[in-house]
């Protein structure tokens, strides 16, 4: 059990220097922040400064070893636009993102989920066809095109404005959770009906276990293993879907903001971002490992 | 048996029929059945599968699936009419008065609880109070024989062993002091000494528990170890039903005496010894290396084993699961990287062979699965199946595809399946064309993996019969895995004894069956179930 977490903590290590690496390569690759900074007629020379400025004169290997030296230190840079640390800017918009995420995930497992458990126990009929039906259609349908939707439904039916910083989170969180609301509710059912027709739930039933408690106690845990695993994974798409769904809302969490710093070349900033997403993605899984531990003592057992 | 006088039957089943689904292979699962048990007793339900004989159990637990209805007939419990199919009256009586064990022992145990949180939630559902159900529970695992019932207590199932597992079933099904228990197939997955210590648990348990017992089961050696009465059933008819000595002695029903003479161990009438070496192997160790970086264990698969097959023998290697047996074949077929020896092919070293070398050995030597649903490609039709083999090989379609045909006839079966699916045909008709396959490469030596373990007793035979048939028209030398010595006895000149990755016997098939010098080859030889009553049979013949 120590080497598995062992193991597992190295993985997570090296997941994040790999993408903090890969990051550092394709900024700069993909053209030259000082020149995107400056109006397009500027000097030769004035790039130059600013090149300078940001430390890109210096040959790749410098820049590289002095960006790793600086994330082991807490230092991620400033932004070159505000010059403030990018980790406060961050970290103000943090707030809003977590809400958004949130909201949107405990939308998802507990609406996917709970729809995906009663498809599973009224398989076969109507209310089996209907909820399968909707998860596909939550899987399917694009999350900007559901924001804007909703956005018109409520502005025109409603009367009320659903965007912005003071907005009510209900409508951002559906949209964002839909998807994975679908998702969930589409494996929950195929996992459970997996586990109520397993040869233990059948012997629990022969030993006079009733039907609430099979479900309960032996279907259902055992159903849980692969889900978690989606879980984690999904939390990838979420934070894919949040940088869409605010620039739908006009809300102001971290996705906005990448947007916002890509746009603007800020490479301080987006390098930290996408660190930040990558090390959410890393303990999320982590997470995930770990409660295999709790739930599957299989695994506690290798 | 004494005791079990018809006036007072524990369980009587009355001209059941359960009628299948419009579209099942024939109108009804079971038909017009009725049986008796008594208290003590053991009745056999014999059958192969597909017999229905597994549907009467269901039925008696109320457990039927929902697409099979009862149509005619009725069960009495101590003299009382069940409930109808699924009814909630059941759940008294399940494991209260009727328990139930089942083939698979260690997955009818939900894998992420302990074992004695699902033997208290038995109590508990059926209303034990909680200060009685430890020790309750600890008492009934004792019972069944389980050395430390404090660990067990706290195992988990996956850290049980075949046995243990199905001890703990046996306990599960025995805590609540049941009269009838239904056992259907419980020592069919286990090995045969495991399966003997099962038997005579059973046993000792319905002589001191007065239980009486139903019996599924397809094999005629565990029949005559265990039953007191036997029931014979054929496309869910019971044909022929009566006490042991009755049925196993004097069969009248001609599916019966069928069977019977299927399950009769045969001997290979075996040619002098051999002199050329086919295939050999000389020191074979293999190690596998399980776990990651930081919990890497070793297992030791194959401790130097050497052996020889020459042209057109049988050789057969017979172990236990966890024995190394499949692993030396693996290693035999090249396909794992020796830690040690060598594996020599007419004379030529092919232990580090690549390419050209390793192409032609690999169409000398061909394999036979145990699993004939897995070993062919569902979408693949037979004639392709066959033919594909030699078409990789150089040979032209339309000559490879004629060959196909030939050899489908010439394994039992007729030109028209080269157009068919795999799923359109049953086990035994699937390993007949896992063996035309086989063939088509003409290899020199065929390996067959526990070929015949999966199907049914007397298609097993047939399959036999069809290797050696298929060894003599083409003289191909055979080296067969097997855990059944019965197997091992029917095909094999030769027979090599494998226990915990090293050769502890080896010599004639006479020899080894006859006189056996090692322990562990005499205690499997005891284990085999009908010991007594097949070898009585068999000096009879």
């Amino acid at each position: 059990m120590t080497g598995y977490i062992l193991s597992r903590l190295i993985r997570a290590a090296l997941t994040l220097l790999i993408t903090v690496s890969l990051v550092f390569v394709f900024i700069r690759f993909s053209g030259d922040p000082a020149a995107a900074l400056v109006p397009p007629d500027a000097p030769e020379e004035v790039i130059e400064q600013y090149r300078q400025a940001m430390g890109l004169d210096q040959p790749l290997w410098k820049q590289y070893s002095g960006y790793i030296g600086g994330i082991l230190q807490g230092d991620f840079g400033y932004s070159v636009h505000t010059g403030r640390a990018v980790e406060d800017i961050f970290l103000e918009r943090l707030p809003f993102t977590l809400r958004l995420g949130l909201s949107a995930l405990t939308i998802a497992l507990v609406f996917g989920i709970g729809l995906g458990v009663v498809a599973a126990i009224r398989r076969g009929t109507a209310i089996d066809r209907i909820v399968m039906g909707f998860s596909v259609f939550a899987f399917a349908m694009p999350n900007f095109l559901f924001g804007l939707v909703l956005i018109l439904v409520g502005a025109l039916v409603f009367q009320v404005f659903l965007g912005g910083a003071d907005g009510w989170v209900l409508m951002p969180a559906l949209t964002l959770g839909l998807a994975a609301m679908g998702s969930f509710a589409r494996f929950a059912r195929s996992s459970l009906l997996e586990t109520i027709n397993a040869p233990y739930v059948r012997a629990a039933e022969a030993r006079g276990v009733p039907f609430r408690r099979r479900i309960l106690r032996h279907a259902a845990p055992n159903a849980a293993i692969p889900l978690v695993t989606l879980i984690g994974l999904s939390l990838g798409s979420l934070i894919a879907g949040s940088v869409v769904t605010e620039q739908v809302f006009a809300w102001p969490g971290v996705g906005q903001l990448l947007v916002r710093s890509v746009a603007t070349r800020d490479i301080a900033t987006v390098q930290f971002l996408v660190l930040a997403v990558a090390a959410t993605m890393v303990v999320a899984n982590l997470v995930v490992d770990f409660l295999y531990l709790v739930i599957d003592p299989r695994i506690r057992a290798k | 048996m004494a005791d079990a006088g018809p006036s007072d039957p524990l369980l009587t089943v009355n001209g059941l029929s359960v009628a299948l689904p419009p579209s099942g292979d024939r109108a009804e699962a079971v038909s017009t059945v009725s049986l008796e048990i008594g208290r003590s007793e053991v009745l056999c339900l014999v059958g192969e599968s597909g017999s229905g004989k597994t549907v009467v159990g269901q039925t008696i637990l109320g457990m039927l699936p929902r697409a099979l209805t009862v149509t005619a007939g009725d069960v009495h419990f101590e003299g009382s009419r069940l409930p109808p199919q699924r009814d909630a009256a059941y759940r008294v009586l399940r494991s209260a008065k009727i328990a139930t064990i089942f083939q698979d022992a260690t997955a009818s145990l939900d894998p992420v609880q302990r074992i004695g949180t699902q033997l208290d939630e038995i109590l508990e559902v059926h209303g034990v109070a909680r200060a009685e159900r430890r020790a309750r529970t600890l008492e009934t695992l004792g019972s069944v024989a389980l050395k430390d019932p404090e660990r067990i207590y706290r195992a988990y199932p996956h850290q049980l062993s075949g046995g243990q597992a199905q001890r703990v079933v046996i306990a599960a099904a025995l805590l609540l002091t049941p009269s009838v228990l239904i056992a259907d197939e419980p020592t069919t997955a286990l090995d045969v000494t495991t399966q003997a210590e099962i038997l005579a648990l059973i046993d000792r348990l319905r002589k001191e528990r007065g239980l009486g017992v139903l019996f599924i089961t397809h094999d005629f050696g565990v029949v005559a170890d265990i039953a007191d009465r036997v029931a014979v059933m054929k496309d869910g008819h019971v044909v022929e039903q009566g006490s042991a000595a009755d049925v196993l002695n004097r069969p009248q029903d001609p599916y019966t005496q069928k069977l019977l003479a299927a399950a009769q161990p045969r001997m290979r009438h075996t040619g002098q010894a051999a002199r050329d070496h086919l295939l050999e192997a000389e020191g074979v160790s293999l190690t596998y290396h399980v776990g990651g970086i930081f919990n890497r264990r070793d297992i030791r698969a194959v401790r130097d084993v050497s052996l020889s097959v020459a042209p057109g023998r049988t050789v057969a290697v017979v172990g236990e699961s966890g024995s190394g047996k499949s692993s030396l074949a693996r290693c035999l077929l090249r396909l794992e990287e020796l830690d040690e020896g060598a594996i020599r092919f007419r004379g030529t070293d092919l232990t580090h062979a690549k390419g050209g070398a390793l192409r032609s050995f690999r169409k000398a030597v061909q394999v036979v699965l145990q699993d004939p649903y897995a070993a062919l490609n569902p979408r693949q039709t037979i004639r392709s199946a066959v033919a594909e083999g030699p078409i990789i090989h150089g040979i032209p379609r339309a000559e490879a595809y004629a060959r196909a045909e030939e050899l489908l006839v010439l394994t039992g079966l007729s030109v028209q399946a080269a157009d068919r699916y795999p799923q359109e045909f049953s086990g035994g008709q699937r390993q007949r064309i896992c063996i035309a396959r086989a063939l088509a490469m003409e290899p020199e030596i065929l390996i067959a993996d526990e070929a015949v373990s999966a199907l049914d007793v007397s298609i097993q035979a047939q399959i036999l019969d069809l290797f050696a048939d298929m060894q003599r028209t083409f003289g191909f030398a055979m080296l067969f895995i097997t855990h059944d010595l019965r197997v091992a006895r029917a095909i094999s000149d030769e027979i090599l004894v494998m226990k915990a990755g090293q050769v502890v016997e080896r010599g004639s098939a006479e020899q080894v069956l006859h006189a056996p010098s090692h322990a562990y080859t005499r205690a499997l030889l005891q284990s085999a179930p009908g010991q007594g009553f097949f070898s009585e049979a068999g000096s009879a013949a």
